[in-house]
């Protein structure tokens, strides 16, 4: 690095991280932090001061889509483009921004001052359109707050001076139960867990039947805590619904030189916002749930934590980082936590550079590791060989909420709650048409017609046709299926629920969440790397007015050869929207074939579209005749 | 130990020993039994990309070559749903990358055609993608043709474990994942890779080719030419009662 370089230098961000090349993630993302993107001579640098060959730290650092290996504008906007947000008119707002700045979408404008594209969704639908500027999450896009924008980036206002108001992002809990409206007190949980570890009751248990009655032989330790929590039947709020009780006793149970515990909080799923609030209001009972795993799966030897953070949510690191401060200096993290010797733990926060995938636990554990985000082979799995091959728990941050409810209150109470298969209370992100979208807690087992009259869905003349449970890679659901009951037994969610009002076309929700797969997919299996793309043309192809009956039954081969073969969830699940598209909205797609053999995908007319720009000319003679 | 006192699995209704540590497809192969593949290699740590040896254990999808064999495990391979599933496979590795057989030098020794033959594949059926990628042909004795990667990984490993080197990796994500080389021109005549690297004999297809011997075994008498590939992987499997040392 040349002397006048006014950067911190690369080696001073690698020394701060011990070169330990676990951090390179972090590492690439602090020097983008400062420098903007990661230019050639940082990349060499890095991967000498780390011992990496060169191509490795090149090949992390371009898996992620917010680390840049190429300029990039002082500003660059991104807008969320979840389908929530084009319900609420973000196309037509980058457009207006575009031509507002001359900037063309996707292109660094020419005094290298800004570029403007589109972002997987950024977990603000309940405030939408949702907005990136270097970072940094802005909610409620509009003209008016577009026009603001738009005059600090001309007058070239570093971000930190920009008005807060721009960056408040709102809570909007709608529905609050026993997650949500809990009045825990920082450690109460951690006390609970220690002192049922004792044979003792913890006063909120004592008004419960008493836990010790009841099982004369119950274990001591810690293992007294984890007793609670497989008798709550607490499963995990990620999506798959695993045991939070068994995978906490497999972890528990393998040897390794230290145990981890791994908070998810990449919140990637489009729709899904709950992590976001949990994070900002909860962040202690969060920490809580984690510290009481480390506890249980700990066994006395050495643990660590990490909270993964999704790169979107990048404005919640200072406080969050302030939450941990905060309870290291209380004794609730550290060495001896509680006064109880040898209970060491503490959490490190990862931040996440834009990938969903990495929502996948092992995808997750790799990014964690310093590479590129791609599932393992399973098994071996996660519980025994997780983080740096150590036995780790990776748990959902609404997981670890509800586990430190369950160290507090005990077993039975929390699963007197939800249905007998779903203990407990879920978390869903309303988005969509409804009157109030937000956060709404219910007793696992509610109806969706229950949640869409709280939340005001079809309200005045439009009804609703369709509800996306679980967001993408959940279930797309129809008006006929309205009682169905949120719950692992007949719908599952991971949270988000996004509610479509009779005007809106099913076929362009499902190619926006087709795109949405294309663009995430982590390209290491074929048939997820080739098929998504494949979906993705295809789709594109129909909505062009090209498409025929063929291209229906090229998308149910490639649906099953993914389905089948897929390496991950991703693959598995990419297909998921059209199918239920196909099966609950057939005329959605029908309508749109133009016949039913074969029509090329090749459009000679759209061919010359480059021709005629170049020559200015738009006239019937620089068009060929197509058929209508 | 006798092959009689080893566990053992079903594949397609036959008894398949195995010694415990093995996975389902180096137990198949060792015992004679061909499980179709692409991205596994006898001498590297099975990888599992692209899983055209997806074979159902217990009714479940798994990909053979990094399924831990287990005893009493049910395994059906040869089925024609699971051809279907590999044709399929197949097909869209063909329209992904550009693969012009007739003019590739590497033909009738690229897995991927030999496979194509093998599994009766007549076209690529699906839409191509036509992806630009251009040639690196800096090096004075290698070429890289990055129109032809399947994304196997073999090269980076090889590079990495065996050379020591970490000449190649992989980036981008999804349907842009691409290889690249360790320089910061992005040139491989500025990395350290020698003629007798392994990572130069790895590439299942013709990626990695070395310059001024390309034709030196005319087309038509080149490994897959002279029998199929299904033939070929059985003789290159480590025999099971071979021991390889003492």
């Amino acid at each position: 690095m040349s002397r006048n370089d006014p950067y911190p230098s690369v080696d001073a961000v690698v020394e701060r991280y011990h070169a330990d090349a676990a951090y390179l993630v972090q590492m690439l993302r602090e020097i983008q932090e400062t420098r903007g993107w990661i230019a050639p001579p940082v990349v060499t640098e890095l991967a000498r001061t780390l011992g990496l060959s060169r191509a490795r730290v090149e090949g992390v650092a371009a898996f992620y889509s917010f680390l840049h290996l190429r300029p990039v504008g002082a500003y660059r906007v991104l807008f969320s483009d979840n389908v929530t947000d084009r319900m609420q008119g973000s196309e037509a707002l980058l457009a207006y921004l575009s031509e507002k700045l001359w900037v063309e979408k996707g292109k660094l404008s020419e005094d290298g001052l800004l570029s403007i594209d589109t972002t997987s969704c950024t977990g603000l639908c309940d405030q939408g359109p949702g907005l990136l500027v270097n970072g940094r999450a802005i909610p409620r896009a509009s003209r008016e707050r577009l026009d603001v924008i738009a005059a600090l980036i001309l007058d070239r206002q570093p971000l930190d001076q920009w008005p807060a108001e721009l960056f408040a992002v709102e809570d909007n809990i709608r529905r609050a139960d026993l997650l949500l409206g809990n009045r825990l007190a920082p450690g109460e949980a951690i006390r609970a867990a220690i002192l049922r570890g004792r044979g003792g009751q913890t006063e909120a248990a004592a008004n419960e039947r008493s836990w010790r009655e009841a099982n004369p032989a119950a274990a001591l330790g810690p293992a007294a805590t984890l007793e609670e929590i497989k008798r709550a039947n607490l499963r995990g709020r990620g999506g798959a619904g695993f045991g939070t009780g068994v995978k906490w006793e497999a972890c528990r149970n393998a040897p390794g030189e230290m145990h981890c515990v791994v908070c998810n909080a990449d919140e990637g799923e489009p729709g899904t916002f709950k992590d976001r609030v949990l994070l900002n209001r909860h962040a202690d009972l969060v920490c809580e749930g984690m510290t009481v795993c480390a506890y249980v799966i700990g066994g006395g030897g050495a643990t660590r934590g990490f909270i993964y953070l999704r790169g979107e949510y990048r404005h919640l690191l200072e406080p969050l980082e302030a939450v941990l401060a905060r309870r290291r200096a209380a004794g609730l993290l550290g060495r001896d936590i509680c006064g109880e010797p040898g209970f060491d733990f503490d959490i490190e926060i990862h931040v996440g550079a834009g990938a969903y995938v990495c929502g996948e636990e092992s995808a997750l554990i790799e990014s964690l590791e310093g590479k590129r985000g791609i599932p393992r082979s399973r098994p071996p799995y996660p519980v025994t060989h997780g983080y740096l091959g150590q036995p780790t728990v990776v748990n959902n941050v609404e997981t670890f909420c509800a586990a430190a409810l369950v160290a507090v209150h005990g077993g039975e109470w929390y699963r007197a709650v939800g249905t007998a298969k779903s203990a407990g209370t879920k978390l869903l992100s309303v988005s969509g048409d409804c009157e109030r979208p937000g956060i709404y807690e219910y007793p696992f087992g509610v109806t969706v017609r229950q949640v869409l009259e709280d939340c005001g869905a079809g309200v005045g003349k439009r009804a609703t046709q369709a509800v996306q449970v679980s967001g993408p890679s959940g279930t797309l659901i129809d008006a006929s299926e309205f009682d169905r009951r949120i719950a692992f037994e007949d719908l599952p969610s991971a949270g988000a629920f996004m509610v479509f009002d009779e005007t809106r076309d099913m076929f362009d929700v499902a190619r926006n969440f087709v795109h949405f797969f294309a663009h995430e997919s982590c390209g290491f299996c074929t048939p997820c790397r080739v098929g998504t793309a494949m979906m993705r043309n295809m789709v594109d192809k129909i909505h062009g007015g090209r498409g025929t009956q063929r291209d229906i039954d090229e998308m149910c081969q490639l649906s099953k050869a993914m389905h089948m073969a897929a390496h991950c969830g991703l693959g598995h699940t990419a297909c998921n929207p059209m199918q239920d598209v196909m099966k609950r909205f057939r005329p959605a797609i029908q309508r749109r074939l133009r016949r039913l053999e074969f029509a090329p995908a090749f459009d000679l007319d759209a061919a010359l579209a480059v021709g005629r720009r170049m020559t200015g000319r738009d006239d019937a003679g620089a068009h060929l005749e197509t058929e209508a | 130990m006798n092959e009689s006192d080893l566990p053992s699995f079903l594949l397609d209704g036959e008894e398949i020993p195995f010694t415990p540590g093995q996975t389902v497809i180096q137990a198949a192969l060792t015992a004679g039994h061909y499980i179709p593949h692409l991205c596994y290699h006898p001498e590297f740590v099975p990888h599992g990309s692209c899983k055209v040896c997806t074979v159902k254990a217990n009714g479940r999808p798994a990909a053979a070559c990094t399924l831990p064999a287990q005893a009493g495990l049910a395994v059906e391979s040869d089925t024609d749903e699971l051809n279907d599933l590999r044709r399929t496979l197949v097909q869209m590795l063909f329209a992904e990358g550009n693969h012009f057989c007739p003019s590739c030098e590497k033909s009738g020794n690229c897995m991927l055609q030999a496979l194509g033959y093998d599994l009766g594949v007549m076209t690529a059926g699906f839409r191509h993608f036509f992806p630009d990628r251009p040639v690196d042909a800096s090096h004075p004795d290698i070429l890289l043709d990055f129109n032809r990667c399947i994304f196997c990984k073999l090269c980076v490993r090889a590079s990495e474990e065996v050379d020591g080197k970490g000449v190649f990796s992989l980036t981008g994500r999804g349907i842009m994942r691409h290889l690249i080389v360790s320089a910061e021109s992005g040139r491989l005549a500025d990395t350290d890779i020698a003629l007798t690297d392994k990572a130069l004999e790895v590439c299942p297809v013709g990626v990695i080719l070395r310059k001024h011997v390309g034709f030196a075994v005319p087309i038509g008498r080149r490994r897959y030419d002279e029998r199929p590939i299904s033939a070929q992987a059985l003789d290159d499997a480590p025999r099971m009662m071979e021991p390889k040392h003492g």
